[in-house]
C-alpha cells in the first residue's frame, strides 16, 4: 500500500511544525503550508507550500497540486490558527476579521476543497483545531473563543454531511501549550487557567499529537463530530 | 451549448451513473433532469458529481473551477437542474477563468 498523504496547515512553527515530524516518522507523506517559507531544509517526504489559509485561490491551487503530485489526501489537519488576547472593547474590527479569516474561513476552505478529493476515494480523516478557551469562556479571548466555537459547530455539521463518504470530521481542543500564541499571557493568568484543568500542567505537543493519532486511526471510523478537549476540560 | 463542456459533464455523469445507482443517468441529454425535481439525484450524489466535474475540468482545460461560486448560487433558477444547465455553468466558469 502506498504511504498515506496528510495535509497540515500552519506548519512553519509550533504545533504544526511538530506534527510534520511526528507524522513523517509514522510513514506519512506530508504536505504543509504557511504564509512564510519553511525554516531550514525540507525533511524527506515533506512538501511545503507558501499559502495563506484565508486565501481561497491560493488554497485551491495548493490542494489541487497536492492531489496531482501526491495522488490524493487522506488526512487533513486544520492546524493554522491565530489568536489575539484583548478586552472586546479594545479589539479593533480588523483583528476580528483577521482571526475569523484564518481560524474559520481558512478551515472551511481547506475542508471544502480536500473533501472534494476525499469523496471519490470514499475515505478521509479531518481534524480541526478548537480550544479550551471556548468552554472556559476565557475573558480577553472573546473573539478567539468565538472563532473556535464556530469551528466546533462546523465540525459537528460537516461530520454529518461527509459521513456518507466515510470521511470523519473531529476536533481537538488543546489547553495552553508553550507556543507563540500564549507567550504574551501574564504568568498569573496562565496559572489561573491551568488551575481550572483537571490535570494541572501546560499541554505539550505530544498531547495534541496523541489525540490526533486516535482521531485519524483507520479504526476510528465510528468517531465523528467530536471535540476532544485536553487536560480534563469539558 | 459548448460541446466540450457538455461532453465533459455528460461523461462525468455517465461514468458515475453505475456507481451511484442511477440507471436513468447512464445515457443523458442536455434535457435530462439532474437535481431539484422528483427524477433528479439526491444532494450527496450532486456534491460527488460536482467534485468530479471540477477535477475533470481542470484535467481537460487546465483551469481551476469552483462550480458552486457566488454567481452560480445566487441565480434565480438553479444551474444544477439539468445536465444542460450544469454544462452551461461549466462553460461560463471556464470562460471566466480564461478571461482572468
Amino acid at each position: 500500500m502506498p504511504p498515506e498523504v496528510m495535509m497540515i496547515t500552519g506548519t512553519r512553527k509550533g504545533i504544526g511544525r511538530y506534527l510534520v515530524d511526528h507524522y513523517l516518522a509514522r510513514g506519512y507523506v506530508v504536505a504543509g503550508c504557511s504564509r512564510d517559507p519553511f525554516d531550514g531544509p525540507l525533511p524527506e517526504n515533506y512538501h511545503h507550500y507558501i499559502a495563506d489559509v484565508a486565501d481561497e485561490k491560493a488554497m485551491i491551487t495548493m490542494i489541487r497540486d497536492i492531489k496531482r503530485k501526491l495522488g490524493g489526501i487522506s488526512v487533513l489537519i486544520n492546524n493554522a490558527g491565530i489568536a489575539s488576547m484583548n478586552h472586546l472593547v479594545l479589539t479593533p474590527m480588523s483583528t476580528v476579521q483577521r482571526i475569523f479569516s484564518t481560524n474559520v474561513f481558512g478551515s472551511f476552505i481547506a475542508m471544502r476543497e480536500v473533501a472534494k478529493i476525499m469523496m471519490p476515494a470514499k475515505y478521509g480523516r479531518i481534524v480541526n483545531f478548537a480550544t479550551v478557551a471556548t468552554p472556559l469562556n476565557l475573558e480577553g479571548e472573546a473573539v478567539y473563543a468565538a472563532s473556535k466555537a464556530a469551528v466546533e459547530s462546523f465540525t459537528r455539521v460537516a461530520a454529518r454531511e461527509l459521513a456518507p463518504f466515510n470521511i470523519t470530521v473531529n476536533a481537538v481542543g488543546p489547553t495552553p501549550v508553550m507556543t507563540d500564541l500564549i507567550r504574551t499571557v501574564p504568568k498569573h493568568k496562565m496559572d489561573a487557567l491551568i488551575g481550572t484543568q483537571a490535570i494541572k500542567r501546560l499541554g505539550e505537543h505530544r498531547d495534541i499529537a496523541n489525540a490526533i493519532d486516535f482521531l485519524i486511526a483507520r479504526e476510528s471510523d465510528f468517531i465523528t463530530g467530536q471535540t476532544i478537549f485536553l487536560g480534563g476540560i469539558s | 451549448m459548448n460541446n466540450k463542456a457538455f461532453e465533459l459533464v455528460k461523461s462525468a455523469i455517465e461514468e458515475l451513473a453505475a456507481e451511484l445507482g442511477y440507471d436513468q443517468l447512464r445515457k443523458v441529454t442536455a434535457e435530462t433532469p439532474l437535481f431539484g425535481g422528483e427524477q433528479g439525484v439526491d444532494s450527496l450524489t450532486l456534491v460527488r458529481l460536482i467534485a468530479d466535474i471540477e477535477r475533470l475540468a481542470e484535467d481537460t482545460f487546465g483551469k481551476q473551477i469552483v462550480l458552486a461560486d457566488e454567481l452560480a448560487m445566487s441565480r434565480r433558477s438553479s444551474p444544477f437542474r439539468t445536465v444542460g444547465s450544469l454544462s452551461e455553468l461549466l462553460q461560463e466558469q471556464i470562460g471566466a477563468a480564461n478571461a482572468a
